[in-house]
């Protein structure tokens, strides 16, 4: 069975959540502790929302200096597949696993909605179970989601399809390009804003949507 | 205990350079004069803690029995009429601990406890909004923890002046900033409450905050402090000057107003270590390493000391100098009175005290031994060796002034009971109840709040079934049963205005129809009685109507109050705020898969009112929108009925009879439709006998508008005739428009813009 590990940080949130996203769909969920110097030979790796240190500095800033980042940045670099969620998004842009930053969202407020976004690109780790152009509805909530980048950045991950997800009908903070999930070159480090961990069952979350997300590295671990 | 030679010890004013408050000094100065008015006691009040302690107290003491004996912290005003709630309790097997303790318990089957409780934060929400409405979802939040239980969702209920009013552009952005700055922080889902705009709160907005817990049976812990030789643990965050109002009129002496004016009267919150004081306590619970446990709330270390203390074997010697201080200047009453926030204190077992602190460096939490429990029934604290208090602890916590203050009906009631709303004028054609559909539906109290929730995490930890704007929020707590709780927050000034004692009792009614609207099984009940000032007769008849009727109402649905917060002193200018008593009321799903949501979504599914209207418009929404009138009688409570329509709701959602429902309460039944209508996205058509005005906007009780399977009409029927619910088929969900056949159509876009707009259109500039 594909083990998966989610990392929690101080002040992560939404590990539980993704831990049971992870068992939802035939996943082994492995909790991992931010101050611990091992991977524990996990097959993937989940870096959960929340507000580390209470994003006080800057969000993910400090998370990224994690003795367990020591581990995951060379892994990721050399293949293992690592999705980051909302302040996971912002620790991997933080630790350059992926380009860009999440800004302050454009509204100046926290918000919290049913999104529906376009996957883009659904070659990457944990994509390959939707189709590309599948609208899907997943929970955002977030106070730092507005993608930024240079526009030669921007200009490279349009050209090279790195963009995995965009905002459809409403841009909820700003993003550059209605971007919400973006991908290294690989595709197997991938950052989303939205939480695919939140729709996961119909009966608290919006839809089922986000369980691909899950479901694709689950899959594609045990075809491996 | 010697470790003390590197700091200097600080002064105490009036005493000169170098010289503290001791107990000796106290008895040796019995003359000297003391700041206790200031400090708001009164002269009887401090004569009896000088006959308690047989000497005058020493600086620190008086800060002790200053903040323990204040209103907010004794109850000292309410306490007499606060007892109705147990003496009239319903005889339950349900309630595991009740009042008293920092929340009730409540047993909700299969060995899962449940912790709940309403907490008012008002005033530093007024001078300070965002840090105000923090602190107060913070302060709550530790209420839970401290009972042995992990926190899995808040709530709140926000009253605020005039939504077009300017101060309330300032108040509301910034406590709906600040309850979602720290809840979402927190990891906790916010899942409901209320928000409800009126002037009498233009200077003093409310803002109540709730929490609610989930536990094991087995993991109930207790603030009380015994075992002789156990460690007194002092954990969270550093002490600094927060909230020390009332230290620095000890202090005065030394003070200039510029220093002074360094204070903040409103404490900070630091939500990122809530969070780790929340899994750390919880890994200490887990691990068996607390004897007892107290947060440190309103009052500090002064009430978590004499608390555990009183609560405990009844002796506890304290260290002061060994508090860790954010600021080091900081005097001993200072210490004593700061409302630091985010600090535990715990009791451990001397063998027990490393394993303690190795979890607390785990979560990176700081924390120090400050003390132990003793056999001395005292409360023994010392400053760099000096003994600074020596009192005993239930004087202070347990055994302080209880007044019967005056009560007398407020001189205007009875003209207010006789203005009725029936001389206003009513619609008196179709275009007119067309419009008045579109002015209620947005009108700001029962306008779409989404522009508050929308900053609001409502999904984090993945057991949010329903949310807000729902009829109640629910929540999961096993996975594999099903197991999940209702919540529901509801209060009404303007009935309470009218007639305190039914008022309390509508709050209440609304709240148990509310989760029995979800499905759920109504079980136990929070409060948070907001009032004028004590010292106002006319305030403190309303207080004791309000009490009674609710313990009465309590006692009748057979559901007990397990806990709950006075706030008394709340007044715009010298105008006391309409009594608002918020209610809470939690109930049980024995599977939350069956739980009914509200929204209307299934077509051709026919609509049923269940309960019977009458011409009440008093207090009505209809009647405070168009003519900002106030007056009559509020709609008549009927407790059984509100009983009967719960068995009904109950009863369809376990048998999965209904594809929604919706009480009907503010606004009537239109507003009933409206709501369920836009969320399902599909219209309604209903025909109505009678006064379409009357059967539309009338307010009466124990009402609800479903729409009914279609295989499952004639169950449902039988339903209703065996709980002897009145029951009425008035249409067919579908189509897009809200229409009543010969009166109006209203296309769902033009609602629907009508009940989103308001709020945004006054709070974003």
């Amino acid at each position: 069975m594909a083990r998966v590990g989610v990392i929690t940080f101080p002040g992560s949130l939404d590990d539980t959540d993704a831990r049971r996203a992870v068992r939802i769909a035939g996943g082994e969920p492995v909790a991992l502790w931010h101050a611990s110097t091992s991977l524990e030979g996990v097959d993937a790796v989940v870096l959960p929302g929340g507000f580390s240190y209470g994003d006080y500095l800057r969000a993910g800033a400090i998370a990224r200096f994690a003795p367990l980042m020591a581990e995951l940045i060379p892994a990721a670099q050399a293949g293992l597949p690592v999705l980051g969620i909302c302040n996971g998004f912002q620790v991997l842009a933080e630790a350059h696993l992926l380009p860009g930053a999440l800004m302050p969202n454009a509204g100046g407020h926290f918000v919290c909605r049913d999104q529906r976004l376009r996957v883009e690109n659904a070659r990457t780790a944990w994509t390959s179970d939707y189709a590309e152009g599948q609208e899907i509805v997943i929970p955002l909530k977030n106070m730092d989601g507005r993608y930024t980048a240079s526009a030669e950045t921007i200009a490279e991950l349009e050209a090279e399809g790195r963009i995995i997800a965009r905002y459809m009908d409403v841009n909820p903070n700003g993003s550059l390009n209605d971007i919400a999930g973006v991908t290294n070159e690989a595709g197997n480090v991938v950052g989303l804003m939205p939480h695919p961990e939140h729709a996961v069952e119909s009966l608290t979350g919006p839809t089922t949507d986000g369980l691909g997300f899950f479901t694709s590295i689950v899959k594609g671990l045990i075809n491996v | 205990m010697s470790d003390v030679t590197e700091l200097n010890p600080q002064p105490t004013p009036g005493f000169g350079p170098g010289s503290t408050d001791t107990v000796v000094r106290a008895a040796a100065t019995p003359d000297h004069p003391q700041p206790y008015q200031e400090l708001g006691m009164n002269d009887e009040e401090y004569g009896r803690v000088r006959d308690i302690l047989g000497r005058r107290p020493t600086a620190a003491e008086l800060a002790i029995y200053s903040v323990m004996w204040s209103e907010h912290c004794s109850y000292k005003s309410s306490k007499i009429y606060l007892r109705q709630f147990g003496e009239k309790a319903p005889k339950t097997d349900a309630l595991l601990v009740g009042m008293g303790e920092n929340a009730g318990v409540v047993d909700v089957g299969q060995g899962w406890a449940v912790t709940f409780k309403v907490e008012s934060h008002n005033h530093p929400s007024f001078v300070e909004p965002y840090q105000g409405a923090a602190t107060g979802v913070g302060g709550i939040v530790r209420d839970i923890i401290s009972m042995g239980a992990r926190p899995v969702a808040v709530m709140d209920s926000l009253r605020l002046g005039a939504a077009d009013a300017p101060d309330t552009r300032r108040v509301l952005p910034g406590v709906v900033s600040g309850i979602g700055g720290y809840g979402n922080s927190l990891g906790l889902p916010n899942i409901g409450g209320e928000t409800v705009f009126d002037p009498c709160y233009q200077d003093n907005p409310l803002v109540n905050a709730l929490c609610v817990g989930v536990l094991r049976h087995e993991d109930i812990h207790r603030a009380s402090a015994s075992g002789t030789g156990n460690k007194v643990i002092l954990y969270g965050a550093y002490t600094g000057p927060d909230g020390i109002g009332g230290a620095s009129v000890l202090a005065s002496a030394t003070f200039d107003e510029e220093s002074q004016a360094k204070r903040p009267s409103v404490q900070v919150g630091d939500p990122f270590m809530e969070k780790l004081l929340i899994e750390c306590s919880l890994e200490l619970f887990q691990a068996g390493l607390v004897e007892g446990i107290q947060d440190l709330g309103a009052a500090g270390v002064s009430c978590a000391t004499t608390e555990l203390a009183a609560g405990g074997s009844g002796g506890m010697a304290v260290r002061l100098d060994a508090v860790p201080l954010r600021d080091p200047s900081l005097l001993p009453e200072e210490i004593l009175m700061s409302e630091s926030q985010e600090r535990m204190m715990a009791v451990v077992t001397p063998e027990n005290v490393a394993a303690f602190m190795a979890v607390c460096a785990k979560y990176e939490v700081p924390a120090t031994v400050i003390g132990e429990v003793t056999d001395s029934g005292r409360l023994v604290m010392t400053w760099h060796g000096d003994v600074i208090v020596d009192l005993p602890p239930r004087t202070a916590a347990h055994d302080g002034p209880v007044y019967q203050r005056p009560v007398a009906v407020p001189p205007d009631q009875a003209a207010l009971q006789a203005d009725s709303p029936v001389r206003l004028p009513r619609p008196s054609n179709r275009d007119e109840l067309r419009k008045t559909v579109l002015w209620l539906a947005g009108s700001p109290n029962l306008a779409s709040k989404e522009w508050v929730t929308s900053q609001y995490d409502r999904y984090v930890l993945g057991n949010t079934v329903l949310a807000q704007p729902e009829n109640a929020g629910v929540i999961r707590l096993d996975d594999e049963s099903g197991l999940g709780v209702a919540l529901a927050l509801d209060g009404n000034g303007r009935y309470t205005r009218l007639d305190p004692y039914a008022g309390a009792q509508l709050a209440l009614s609304e709240a148990y129809r509310n989760v029995a609207a979800t499905g759920a099984q109504p079980l136990a009940v929070t409060n948070c009685l907001n009032f004028g000032s004590p010292e106002d007769p006319g305030v403190m008849w309303q207080f004791a109507r309000a009490t009674e009727g609710l313990a009465d109402a309590c006692l009748l649905l057979g559901i007990p109050v397990t806990g709950g917060n006075v706030s008394f002193y709340n007044q715009t200018g010298d105008t006391p705020i309409n009594p608002t008593p918020v209610v809470g009321v939690l109930g049980v799903h024995q599977d939350v898969r069956r739980r009914t949501a509200m929204a209307f979504a299934a077509e051709g599914h026919k609509l049923v009112l269940l309960g019977t209207t009458y011409e009440e418009f008093g207090g009505s929404e209809w009647a405070h929108v168009l003519y900002g009138h106030l007056g009559g009688l509020p709609p008549q409570v009927n407790l059984p009925a509100e009983a009967a329509l719960a068995s009904v709701l109950v009863t369809a959602a376990q048998e999965s009879l209904l594809s929604g429902a919706h009480d009907i309460s503010d606004g009537g039944l239109s507003q009933a439709l409206v709501e369920a209508s836009l969320r399902g996205g599909l219209g309604v058509r209903v025909a109505l006998q009678g006064d379409p005005f009357i059967e539309l906007f009338a307010e009466s009780v124990a009402r609800a508008v479903v729409a009914v399977r279609p295989e499952a009409e004639a169950r449902f029927v039988d339903i209703c005739t065996q709980a002897g619910v009145p029951f009425t088929t008035i249409g067919v969900v579908g189509g897009d428009s809200y229409t009543v056949d010969g009166a109006f159509s209203i296309p769902l876009h033009e609602l629907r813009e009508a009940h989103t707009r308001t709020l945004p259109a006054l709070m974003e500039l």
